[in-house]
């Protein structure tokens, strides 16, 4: 059964911040359409009425003092940075213009 | 016997008596790594000075007549979990040259307890896997057996404790990572309840599922490294702040009129023989010196592997976000904008797998598609810890086998992702749930393969489990041993 479409694993793959080759595109359809098909199972069970849940904590909103701390320090931060300039992380252009 | 031979419990008497020293002991683990780990391949990192003038400090501290719980034992991380001013790869081609700039919790509390960082260990990468065959550096392998995968995604851990690399090791389980390498290792392996040790410095890859916990050899040890290890921690807002005891108390204590639940969904076809008949008489055993065995039911077991794999993809394809190309890790050089930088660094550094997880968890998360997939998946996740809590109203603790299969051969299921998957079936349940569980070696079989148990309890209950694998442990000592061919 077929859940997803190669051009709906294409729009998948863009929103992942990710891109393949036509064959790559090809294969992950065949996987996921394979996985999804068994995730169809899920649906043999009535869930009406029952809450989401997440881990087993019953906690929730852990909240804090907002007392200032050391943290890392400038340098420390921009250890691991591909490139960086006077203090900040240096990126390509984000906005499309001249 | 050899120092590496030794378990932490023994050799710190021995350095209590002035029999060893740390740099004896830490060097002992090192001469056994270099003369092993050429073929068994656990470590992507050994750090030898480090750890060498660590265990001479501790000698020192020793001298001075310091005390920790752990002062000069050696252990081996995880390549997933920070060391300060050390690489954290997580096997993976897009962390290969990020350095820590600071300590993950469970470090930093080592470091206070006195221990000797032997160095990091191999993963799936991003902890994503049940072979280590998806580190992007190499597959690690199967001590008992070469051919053979030694499971995963912890298999570097659980590699270097069985092949005495190390007397012990930190590992992760976000589905089994823990304890499916420990039972295809042969050694002992705890996740412990989810909330109970601080994720604070592990590199994140299912938030409301991963757990770091130890492997080791024996139980004792086990309880040595979950007793440094937990606690509630500011850094990580889901770590507990419900008291940690001392984990060692429940050794000893007996399984007289425990009782054992045994849930009839891990019994079912397709569950090979030996590892069903080694859990069976496990179970036996411990009946025979004062447990009771109950069966229970687990009637959504079925349903967890779909349940699974929607959750941790999706959690997945959220933590995962952070590879940009601009803050740390790989970046693809000579982008011409920002979507291109995100792009090409994602698609050249991260492997196949990390990559099919990102686009099933960015799927099931989409416009159209979360109520059907996430949803679902979340309600069904209430009714498998449902299970839990009623299966627990009859029995302490749950015993069943920890995987359907003893290892199998490397590159056996690798081309097969769904097969894959469906061998965690026996492990995952526990994290959706947050219950902590623990696996024991229980021989081997024909082939010379490890079998194993696998311990469930309550949450926050490990001490359950620590009493339970320390009668088990007594009752196999004669199984359970047998000379490595390495």
């Amino acid at each position: 059964m077929s859940h997803i479409s190669e051009e709906q694993v294409r729009h998948v793959a863009t929103l992942s911040r990710l891109e393949f080759s036509d064959a790559e595109i090809q294969e992950f359809s065949r996987e996921m359409n394979q996985i999804l098909d068994y995730f169809v199972k899920l649906n043999e069970l009535d869930t009406e009425g029952v809450p989401p849940g997440s881990h087993p904590l019953k906690t929730s909103n852990v909240l804090r003092e907002d007392i200032p701390r050391e943290s890392l320090s400038n340098e420390l931060a921009l250890s691991n940075a591909p490139d960086k300039e006077e203090g900040f992380f240096k990126v390509p252009q984000i906005l499309p213009g001249d | 016997m050899e120092a590496y031979e030794l378990t932490v419990t023994q050799a710190l008497e021995r350095l209590q008596r002035g029999e060893l020293s740390c740099e004896e002991w830490t060097r002992a683990c090192l001469d056994r790594a270099r003369a092993v780990d050429g073929r068994v391949r656990a470590f992507v990192q050994l750090d030898e000075d480090g750890a060498l003038a660590s265990a001479r400090e501790a000698d020192a501290a020793r001298k001075a007549g310091a005390q920790a719980p752990l002062l000069g034992a050696p252990i081996a991380i995880k390549d997933n979990m920070h060391i300060k001013g050390r690489k954290t790869t997580c096997s993976s081609k897009m962390l290969e040259n990020f350095t820590a700039p600071f300590d993950a919790t469970v470090v930093a509390k080592l470091r206070d307890a006195g221990a000797v960082f032997l160095g990091k260990t191999n993963l799936d990468e991003f902890a994503m896997g049940s072979s280590t065959e998806n580190s992007a550096f190499f597959t690690t392998r199967n001590p008992w057996n070469l051919d053979y995968v030694p499971g995963g995604s912890s298999g570097g851990s659980a590699a270097s404790v069985a092949a005495y690399e190390t007397p012990f090791a930190l590992g992760s389980d976000t589905g089994g990572s823990i304890r499916q390498p420990a039972a295809f290792c042969g050694i002992y392996g705890l996740k412990p309840t989810y909330g109970r040790v601080s994720r604070y410095g592990l590199v994140a890859f299912g938030s409301s599922l991963d757990q770091i916990g130890p492997l080791a050899r024996n139980v004792e040890d086990i309880a040595l490294l979950l007793n440094v290890i937990s606690g509630k921690d500011p850094r990580d807002s889901t770590s507990s702040d419900i008291p940690a005891p001392d984990f060692t108390q429940a050794l000893g204590r007996g399984v007289k009129g425990l009782r054992l639940g045994i849930p009839k969904e891990y019994f079912v076809e397709g569950v090979d023989p030996e590892v069903k008949s080694a859990v069976h008489q496990a179970i036996d055993r411990l009946c025979a010196q004062g447990a009771e065995a109950v069966e229970v039911s687990l009637p959504h077991t079925e349903y967890a592997i779909s349940v699974y794999y929607i959750c941790c993809t999706a959690e997945a394809s959220s933590n995962l976000a952070r590879y940009d190309g601009a803050q740390y890790g790989h970046s693809a050089a000579g982008s011409e904008n920002i979507v291109e930088l995100f792009t090409r660094t994602r698609s050249e550094a991260f492997g196949k797998e990390v990559k099919r997880r990102i686009m099933l968890g960015t799927y099931v998360l989409s416009a159209g598609f979360y109520d059907a997939y996430y949803l679902k998946a979340l309600k069904v996740r209430t009714l498998l810890q449902r299970d839990f809590e009623r299966a627990f109203e009859q029995c302490d603790v749950i015993v069943t086998p920890p995987v359907p299969t003893p290892a199998f051969r490397a590159g056996e299921r690798i081309d097969d992702p769904l097969q894959m998957y469906l061998g965690d079936i026996f492990t995952i349940s526990v994290n959706l749930a947050g219950v902590p569980a623990l696996c024991c070696p229980a021989g081997f079989n024909a082939a010379g393969l490890p079998l194993s148990v696998q311990l469930i309890a309550p949450i926050f209950s490990e001490e359950r489990l620590i009493q339970t694998a320390s009668v088990h442990q007594e009752l196999w000592r004669d199984k359970n041993i047998r000379a490595l061919q390495i």
